[in-house]
């Protein structure tokens, strides 16, 4: 059993079919987010459990957007005030939340394999919202969307990704998808920041921006978390941003002129991305935002239900 | 007291150079003597007799790395049923690792285990003390532990990073004439590791632990023995470059250095966690096909000395979590033999290899009386069926710890018969 009977728990275990199947159906997603009624009742009588034990905005909303547009109910759990504060396991809360009768559980936690594990011990397929710095399922692919979008199609395109690879599921998801087209993958950052090994993914390492985005479609940027400074990964924000921060100057002297700029968000303005780019032309970022819903949607449709 | 007849078995005994067909008898505890068939001399008082033939006898396995979690933790083990998990293993003597609670750094708790171990024990428990208190000050009592009972010291868990306070303690010990037991790992370079540094930490985003985490300190303490001539022994090494430092200090003719790996280490690798499998959890982590290959070579070449278990059992509570939360060990004395027979099988070494690797060498590093059935020996004796299939179930293991990633699996060869000091404290041979 894997996609979608179990859920989604990875990247990893999908093959380029499942993968064109969930875009396939997302862009169909996409127009039920325009009309006037934004509703289809696809998951009607079904719940949704999204279960956030790592705090999130952006994935959380975006989840519960596009279960509420499927009709579907959906209840919200977050750590603060529960139970968890008092010392329970989160497998004991996942299977209280189960014991109410939920169809679906999303989830995001801080340990790796968190989804996996909860999953070899519950009967309801899980979703992963993002598990430590193993996987984050649905980032990868609404960024697969985004790409397609601008350049109509994902093969032949080069992607750079740019930032902290070694913490990062965002780049550990997207390095996964993208190698089952034919994609030039590239990845840049202080040598801190890229895990040792990683050509052995199929990926070309650079340290210096400017020569890493020589030739490259899409140029996506990963959040600087200020905690790595202190762990002596980059010795300060100012040296980081100078050498590794995406400026408009940079961008137009290096990058090609059709090249997009992508990022999960949070945004560091100033650190990873000057606000220029952030809010440029050729930044995709909002674009992202709106093709999470539709990703999300087609995930909670072929996994909960409707799909099959 | 009554006299046991070992009839007709392939004794393998490297102490006195023996593989052949031989009858073992038993009188007193000790050895009485062996004897070809058909040559025995008759044996007038009470008697149980055991037709071993096809099966191997050898002397009493002896495991220098296991933890017994007694005091403190006997949700996990205690040293009934760890004991008892060795002797189905075929260990007749096992060193007990000090990382219980409290810790053993006073004569007081080596004591306790020692005591225990006579009340509860099936097989001979010694302790190791740890090296340094655990309030991390000063070294632990030496001489009063050793006179209460403790054959090594060891810092096995935690690695004395502070180089001054590991050159007195290998200087101290000498004079107590026990060997340092050493846990090589420099946390500042394994610290958040979960396992190994390589293909596996980067598909899971898992934080790894690098091969040379472990290798500056088996590098330190290797100087740090010469510098002082006292007796390291580097325990469960697990990497290619571990055993290359090994190999070059012992070409230099260093005798005071010994080491040991495990069956896991040299049965597995990395790829053991895929699916982020906390059975296959592990410190030293299991790391590449290419270290367990140099593993095999050191084990062929006498690099390595001996095999140790590392037996860590845990309780469900510690396995079944996340992978973060879930504690590092193995489960090792009763999957060891039959791990180590498949060396035997795959050509890489010998059978009698195998009794100086699980039961001769590890006796000479802790100076212990068994390890030999030489006559007026301490009857320690492991008898084993090299094929009889057998498979890894929790019911079929006596330890309380389940936590192996070899559960489900089949796996050939057993020990039948185990006797300490003449006692039989496992057979499941018919006289």
């Amino acid at each position: 059993m894997s996609f979608p009977e179990r859920g989604l728990i990875g990247i990893r275990a999908l093959r380029r079919e499942d993968i064109e199947l969930i875009l396939r159906t997302a862009r169909s997603m996409k127009d039920i987010s325009k009309r006037d009624v934004k509703k289809v009742p696809a998951l009607r009588g079904k719940t949704v459990a999204n279960l956030f034990f790592e705090p999130s905005t952006r994935t959380r909303t975006s989840f519960e957007l596009a279960a509420k547009r499927l009709s579907a109910d959906v209840v919200n759990f977050s750590p603060s005030g529960s139970s968890m504060a008092k010392g329970e396991l989160m497998l004991d809360t996942v299977k209280n939340i189960l014991a109410m009768n939920v169809d679906a559980l999303v989830i995001r936690a801080k340990p790796e394999g968190a989804c996996e594990f909860i999953s070899q011990h519950v009967d309801v397929p899980v979703i992963n919202a993002g598990d430590g710095m193993h996987e984050h399922p649905t980032q990868a692919l609404l960024d697969a969307l985004t790409m397609e979008e601008q350049f109509g199609t994902l093969d032949g395109l080069k992607v750079l990704i740019v930032g902290d690879i070694l913490h990062s599921r965002v780049a550990r998801s997207n390095i996964y998808l993208l190698k089952n087209f034919d994609i030039e993958i590239r990845v840049c950052g202080p040598p801190t920041l890229i895990p040792r090994g990683i050509e052995s993914m199929g990926v070309k390492v650079f340290y210096h921006l400017q020569e890493a985005l020589e030739g490259v479609n899409v140029i996506m940027m990963l959040r600087i978390q200020m905690e790595r400074m202190q762990g002596g990964h980059f010795p300060s924000i100012h040296e980081y941003s100078k050498f590794w921060g995406l400026t408009a100057e940079i961008l137009d002297r290096h990058a090609p002129p059709d090249a997009v700029v992508m990022h999960p968000g949070p945004l560091n303005r100033g650190v990873e991305i000057t606000p220029d780019v952030a809010d440029g032309a050729r930044s995709v970022i909002l674009y992202q935002v709106e093709n999470g819903v539709a990703v999300r949607m087609a995930v909670l449709y072929l996994v909960v239900g409707g799909g099959r | 007291m009554t006299a046991i007849v070992l009839k007709k078995g392939r004794v393998i005994d490297p102490s006195q150079h023996l593989d052949t067909e031989r009858t073992v008898i038993i009188r007193d505890g000790r050895i009485s003597g062996i004897y070809p068939p058909g040559d025995e001399p008759p044996v007038e008082e009470d008697v149980l007799e055991f037709n071993v033939d096809g099966l191997v006898v050898c002397p009493g396995f002896i495991d220098l790395h296991v933890h017994l979690r007694d005091p403190g933790e006997e949700w996990k083990e205690d040293i009934a049923s760890g004991t008892l998990a060795a002797a189905r293993g075929g260990f007749t003597t096992v060193v007990a690792m000090p990382n219980t609670i409290p810790p053993n750094d006073t004569p007081q708790v080596t004591a306790y285990i020692v005591r225990r171990a006579r009340e509860v024990g099936h097989v001979r428990v010694v302790p190791a003390g740890r090296i340094v208190r655990a309030d991390g000050t000063a070294l632990s009592p030496f001489g009063e532990m050793v006179e209460a009972g403790a054959c090594a010291f060891t810092d096995d868990g935690s690695w004395t990073s502070d180089a001054q306070l590991m050159e007195r303690a290998m200087e101290y010990a000498k004079a107590f004439g026990v060997p340092l037991l050493s846990h090589p790992e420099e946390p500042a370079l394994s610290c958040g590791g979960q396992i190994n540094e390589g293909q596996m930490s980067l598909l899971l985003g898992l934080k790894g632990i690098p091969s040379q985490a472990e290798e500056v300190a088996v590098f330190r303490d290797i100087k740090l023995a010469e510098l002082t001539g006292g007796h390291l022994h580097l325990q469960h090494i697990s990497t290619k470059g571990s055993v290359e430092l090994v190999k070059l200090a012992k070409e230099k003719g260093m005798k005071n250095i010994t080491c040991e790996v495990t069956p896991h280490h040299f049965s597995l690798t990395e790829e053991a966690v895929e699916g982020f499998n906390t059975s296959a959890k592990v410190k030293p982590p299991l790391r590449t096909e290419d270290d367990r290959q140099a593993l095999l070579l050191g084990l062929r070449d006498g690099t390595i000395d001996c095999i140790a278990t590392d037996h860590a059992p845990h309780s469900e509570l510690e396995k079944k979590r996340e992978f973060n939360e879930a504690a590092f060990g193995i489960s090792g004395l009763e999957t060891a033999l039959p791990l180590s027979l498949n060396l035997v099988r795959n050509g890489h070494i010998s059978l009698s290899r195998l009794v100086e690797l699980l039961s001769v060498n590890p006796a000479r590093i802790i100076s212990s009386r068994g390890g030999t059935l030489k006559p007026g020996a301490p009857a320690d004796v492991t008898v084993f069926d090299p094929d009889l299939e057998w498979e890894v179930t929790p019911e079929a293991l006596a330890s309380r710890g389940k936590n192996t990633p070899f559960l489900g699996k089949k796996l050939r060869g057993r020990v039948v018969i185990t006797i300490v000091e003449g006692r039989i404290v496992h057979s499941v041979l018919k006289v």
